[in-house]
């Protein structure tokens, strides 16, 4: 599936030819608008464009290594504002415009593209750069059976509270089925993932498609989240002293650690590894997206606020004795979120230790599509599925 | 016995292989590879006029387990020995394989150098053997613990598949899963029948086998998985265990132009080495291969040469 933004490429790009076209009247603009998605993409630059009154337009993003308040320009004699921006090949960005009228700043989505991207945080335009593809296995596919849903309760002592789980089981899951031992994976912040990452429908299309063995997936819903996720002894043993051994109870599931995995996004991540820490043999993958492993090298000027205090403190303890925490790590980052550098440093620190890992960059942010798109890659590299054993 | 081997059906080919063979009779017939879609055999019992007599194997498989728990919990303890063999021998083969490459990769010259590398492809030929070895002795184990042939359940199902094979006209093993297909076949003793000495299978020009794809290579006596083109990435070819060997010193290639990346040429010649001096051989859509029953191969099939390019070689 291809990204929805097309245009042809010329030599001029369409916003400057029609800042030379005379007369330029109100007229001319509604057309060139009707014409074109918005942002215009031709080649590697991105028109991105506002229409309306206004003292000052700015684009807001969150592309790590550019101003993040790159101001738009007004077209001579009308109401249009325009930058340009060159942006790689496959990239993805979200972005909003901030709108200054009268001294009064307004963000927003951007009105002219109806492209959206949606997290807990509310909404954000998106802008797809040549190239990019919208991988076909995150929408619906009417081939894929479908797995099923289901919710339960899980009281923590640990965590002095009812944790609600949202179980995911395979289509044809087999509770009795001799034999069948179906791998784990629990997944932080799972109702996101399933909202803001389509974390079933992809599920159900990556089973189908054999690139992801048959698993069972619990979804754990955070209390505190900046508690529980920021290495939490009491969330390590939730998940691993109350949560396993009661989904071990009552589902058929593989009960070694190659069968487990621990996956999650940002503070997610932290959470992941810092459980497989505290508890190291017993998952034996871990799959890390965007990690918030925030560190310092000398003093403890770290920019990331009083929440990653203790996150800070647990990597700087883990990249000063890196250990053994689990066999394989998928780690995956945005190019283009702060946390690139962060995650591209750990690497090295996390194969030191023994650990067997794999690495993939994307040129994206630090959102929910983003880490939407790379499933394929670490579930069907932790999990395989059977593909290599069918030969129709 | 005679054999056929084809490439994958999706443009059906089986029709005009049946017809070339003139069979009268009722034909055998194994999905087991489709598991739960083993029934759907609709479209080839349409390619065999009817003539079709589907084995049930994966069905009998599934009972077995269900009403045989010892079977099922050896069954799930043999899993978990080969499931950490393959494991133990993929880590070795990994760093193997690359040592491999790396000494690939560097200007060709000299004796030393053309030395170290059959030396580190001689390791990887090791590895591959060694797991092999281990691989069967687990299986053996785990027959010899089981005695099939004492378990009602089993002894049944071996003589309804005996008795079948025993008046087939051919037999015919359709792809899919391989480890499955190797799994069912073995369990119900399919071997045995067709090198007994049952009439119909051991004349020169008796009942033929036809299989393809995954079929073909559970006929082996080395199943070797590959899929260059899996979502993770190219992953290294491996052997899996040991088919019925009735076919031998081959290495079975179904899809070959779609599952590797066969402009590799450099990669490819090591897979051709690593198991020389066994052929290894792609079938496409569209191949037959008659073996006959002597083991004799046809002049002019293709074969992955130690080049690393695919060529049609003379019979051996």
């Amino acid at each position: 599936m291809r990204a929805p933004v097309a245009s042809p490429v010329s030599r001029k790009l369409a916003i400057n030819r029609l800042r030379e076209r005379r007369p330029l009247d109100s007229g001319v603009v509604d057309r060139f608008l009707a014409r074109f998605s918005v942002p215009i993409v031709e080649g590697a630059r991105c028109t991105f464009l506002y229409r309306g009154e206004a003292d000052e337009v700015f684009l807001i993003h969150r592309i790590f290594g550019l101003p993040d308040h790159l101001p738009l320009r007004r077209v001579h004699g009308t109401d249009l504002w325009y930058v340009v921006l060159e942006l790689p090949e496959g990239s993805r960005v979200e972005y909003q415009l901030e709108v200054v009228r009268g001294g009064q700043r307004d963000r927003i989505n951007d009105p002219l593209n109806p492209r959206l991207a949606h997290s807990p945080v509310g909404s954000s335009s998106v802008c797809y750069a040549h190239g990019h593809e919208i991988p076909s296995w995150t929408g619906f596919d009417p081939e894929a059976r479908p797995g099923s849903l289901v919710d339960m309760v899980v009281p923590s002592r640990a965590l002095r509270r009812d944790c609600p789980v949202t179980l995911y089981l395979p289509a044809r899951f087999r509770r009795d089925g001799p034999g069948t031992r179906y791998p784990l994976l629990i997944v932080h912040d799972g109702g996101d993932y399933l909202r803001y990452a389509a974390a079933k429908t992809v599920l159900d299309n990556l089973i189908h498609r054999l690139d992801v063995a048959e698993l069972v997936a619990a979804f754990v819903y955070p209390g505190d989240r900046l508690a529980e996720y920021a290495n939490s002894a009491a969330h390590a043993r939730f998940l691993t002293a109350e949560l396993l051994p009661r989904l071990e109870a009552e589902l058929p599931l593989a009960d070694s650690p190659s069968g487990r995995c621990l996956m999650g996004s940002s503070f997610g991540a932290v959470a992941s590894l810092a459980t497989a820490y505290r508890h190291p043999d017993t998952y034996g993958s871990l799959l890390l997206q965007s990690g918030s492993f925030v560190f310092t090298d000398i003093g403890n000027d770290h920019g990331g606020g009083p929440v990653f205090e203790p996150v800070v403190r647990f990597v700087n303890r883990y990249r000063a004795a890196p250990r053994r925490v689990a066999d394989r790590l998928f780690v995956s980052c945005g190019v283009y979120e702060p946390l690139i550098v962060r995650n591209r440093s750990m690497v090295p620190v996390f194969e030191a230790a023994g650990m067997t890992v794999r690495y993939v960059e994307a040129r994206d942010g630090h959102n929910w599509e983003n880490w939407r798109d790379r499933l394929r890659d670490g579930l069907s590299w932790i999990f395989p599925g059977p593909q290599k054993f069918i030969y129709e | 016995m005679r054999i056929i081997l084809l490439g994958p059906q999706r443009r059906p080919t089986l029709e005009g292989v049946a017809r070339s063979l003139a069979l009268s009779g009722p034909v055998a017939t194994v999905t087991a590879g489709w598991r739960e879609r083993e029934p759907d055999d609709a479209e080839l019992s349409r390619v065999l006029d009817g003539r079709d007599v589907n084995l049930r194997l994966y069905e009998r498989w599934l009972d077995v387990r269900d009403r045989v728990p010892e079977y099922a919990a050896g069954a799930g303890r043999l899993e978990d020995v080969l499931a950490e063999l393959q494991e133990l021998y993929l880590t070795r083969l990994d760093y193997a394989l690359r040592t491999v490459y790396a000494l690939q990769y560097r200007e060709p010259g000299d004796e030393l150098r053309s030395e170290a590398m059959s030396e580190a492809v001689a390791v990887v030929r090791e590895l591959d053997a060694t797991h092999l070895r281990r691989v069967n002795e687990a299986r053996l184990e785990f027959f010899d613990q089981l005695r099939p042939h004492d378990r009602p359940v089993i002894a049944e199902y071996r003589a309804a598949v005996s008795e079948v094979l025993a008046d087939a006209a051919a037999l015919v093993i359709a792809g899919g899963h391989v480890g499955v297909l190797a799994e069912v076949l073995h369990l119900f003793n399919v071997a045995a029948v067709l090198n007994g000495t049952a009439p119909n299978w051991a004349a020169p020009n008796g009942a033929p086998v036809i299989a393809w794809s995954a079929g073909a290579m559970t006929l082996t006596d080395r199943i070797v998985l590959f899929h260059d083109r899996a979502p993770q990435g190219a992953g290294h070819p491996e052997v899996y265990g040991s088919g019925l060997s009735v076919v031998r010193d081959v290495v079975l290639l179904p899809h070959a132009r779609a599952r590797l990346l066969l402009d590799d040429t450099p990669r490819m010649a090591v897979f051709a080495r690593r198991f020389a001096p066994a052929r290894c051989v792609p079938l496409e859509t569209g191949t037959r291969i008659d073996v006959s029953a002597d083991g004799t191969w046809p002049p002019g099939i293709r074969v992955l040469g130690e080049d690393g390019h695919i060529s049609a070689r003379e019979a051996a």
